[in-house]
């Protein structure tokens, strides 16, 4: 019985905290409608409780994501950026030698399953696809664009992991991302080209950032040598960049496999 | 009745299975390699039970009130015509609901730290707010910003590519010059900014407006909003270091 009220007090704060985070967008939407459109909102009934729906369903989300997964995926990050772990794990190794970058593979593993699934599950995404899929007239597929960005992600997340592993500068990386991106733009199809850049910004928001975060603080504070402060960053960036590339290559390759398909017919 | 329930069931059942995949990863970490027990199983429940209800609702408030309001009022801006309050609406949208995101909190409060560490700022709580809330208003400035080019580029007709190649540039160049501490907090800015509400908001405002102003294609000039609101932070936030 404690447990439940204690759940319900909790639940209550998030609930007040997401409406002080959708306050400012809702004074915005509604101020503008009013002063400066002064036309009533269509089914002005049915958009409110569209809004209520958003703010408790988003509340609900955060709720369950902190009782449920995130305790867990920061322990589990912790876990497996502990030396002990690392080093149990490669058994022949001696105390004093320093660690190979390849004893840390349960790392990158768990940074590549770990953003592919948190990326699945990120509503912002899904919101973006539906929108997609309905204005291209279903040529590009809810899943398809869900599943390419979540490839994207993962590799973005797992070549991160690395990066913080073996020390390499941050910018190295992402200078050649960007160089890739304007080499594919140059030969994708012109109209995936706007989409493609914007799941970059789709990816890392409510579910993906804490877990991710926490493994690159784990990473830079458990790694030797790296700084928490200074290498604990660059995950976010990596799991933006490389959704821009995976989404192109997507595109490029349904768009080749057509007009294959096309020639044969 | 008997079909919005349904139809409700079958919501819940998407958003189960957008969620399995995490389950399983955990799952399977936990037993095969980390080999320890899953702790608290009751409260993994309930709390997954809440994301998967949560998430339901999220979706279906998102085609009720999110995508409909984004829509109608591009719709409405188009058709008075007034590029000038479109373009402060749009502005408003950006620095409003950036300024206010709990993810850009923590990175600035992070970043003021990391200078204070430094020796760039003085090591004192106010020294540190101050530098925290100066980061804050640039990134929310910067979205803003991004906001405004965005809705103007659907209005003309720009390129998205050439602008985002440009700001690509500008970053790849602000690197050389950039504090080496900042460089890490400046990128990761770039994807913080998009929260779970701007999104969708801003994709149904680029597409309400491209698909109402002629000679616009939604799939073309409708995207990339997002894509310009996440490359703006990273330009602002290296001038920013290396103006403090």
């Amino acid at each position: 019985m404690e447990g439940i009220i204690d759940e319900l007090v909790r639940f209550a704060i998030t609930f007040m905290h997401t409406i002080k985070d959708v306050l400012p967008i809702a004074v915005i939407i509604f101020g503008f409608q009013i002063f400066v459109i002064r036309k009533n909102i269509p089914n002005l009934k049915r958009v409110l409780i569209g809004f209520f729906y958003v703010v408790l369903g988003l509340a609900l989300f955060l709720q369950g994501l902190e009782d449920a997964l995130f305790p867990i995926g920061r322990m589990m990050a912790a876990q497996l950026t502990d030396l002990d772990f690392i080093k149990h794990s490669a058994e022949s190794l001696q105390q004093g030698v320093a660690i190979h970058w390849t004893q840390y593979y349960w790392v990158y593993i768990f940074a590549f399953t770990i953003g592919f699934s948190t990326t699945i599950a990120e509503p912002s995404l899904l919101a973006v696809a539906i929108k997609a899929n309905e204005v291209s007239g279903g040529s590009i597929g809810i899943w398809g664009l869900r599943i390419a960005v979540a490839l994207g992600v993962a590799v973005g997340i797992a070549l991160g992991s690395w990066r913080i592993v073996t020390g390499l500068p941050l910018h190295y990386f992402i200078i050649t991302g960007y160089i890739i991106v304007v080499i594919q733009t140059i030969y994708s199809p012109k109209m995936i080209i706007p989409l493609a850049y914007d799941s970059g910004g789709v990816t890392t928001s409510t579910v993906t950032v804490p877990i991710v975060t926490a493994l690159g603080i784990g990473l830079a504070s458990r790694v030797p040598g790296r700084s928490e402060l200074i290498d604990g960053f660059g995950l976010i960036a990596f799991a933006s960049l490389f959704p821009i590339i995976s989404v192109l290559a997507y595109a490029q390759l349904s768009h080749w496999y057509s007009r294959r398909n096309r020639n044969v017919d | 009745m008997r079909r919005s329930l349904l139809q409700f069931v079958r919501t819940t059942a998407n958003s189960a299975r957008d969620l399995a995949p995490i389950a399983i990863v955990i799952a399977l970490f936990q037993i095969f390699v980390l080999q320890q027990p899953i702790p608290d199983v009751a409260e993994i429940i309930v709390g997954s039970v809440f994301v998967v209800v949560g998430l339901t609702f999220f979706i279906y408030g998102l085609e009720m009130g999110l995508f409909p309001i984004g829509e109608s009022m591009a719709f409405a801006f188009a058709r008075k015509g007034n590029v000038m309050w479109l373009l402060i609406f749009a502005f408003a949208l950006g620095f409003g609901t950036t300024v206010a995101e709990p993810a850009l909190i923590a990175v600035s409060k992070k970043a003021a730290r990391i200078a204070a560490e430094g020796g760039v700022i003085e090591a004192t709580n106010l020294a540190i707010k101050q530098y925290a809330n100066g980061l804050k208003f640039t990134v929310a400035f910067s979205v803003g910003l991004a906001a405004v080019i965005g809705v103007l580029r659907i209005i003309k007709g720009w390129p998205i590519q050439w602008i985002i190649i440009g700001g690509y540039v500008i970053v790849v160049s602000m690197t050389a010059f950039a504090p080496e501490e900042i460089i890490g907090i400046a990128y990761d800015s770039g994807g913080v900014t998009t929260s779970t509400i701007t999104v969708p908001l801003m994709t149904a405002l680029g597409i309400g407006l491209a698909s109402s102003i002629k000679g616009r294609n939604p799939m073309i000039d409708g995207f990339g909003l997002i894509a310009l609101a996440s490359l703006t932070p990273m330009i602002f936030v290296m001038a920013y270091g290396m103006t403090y």
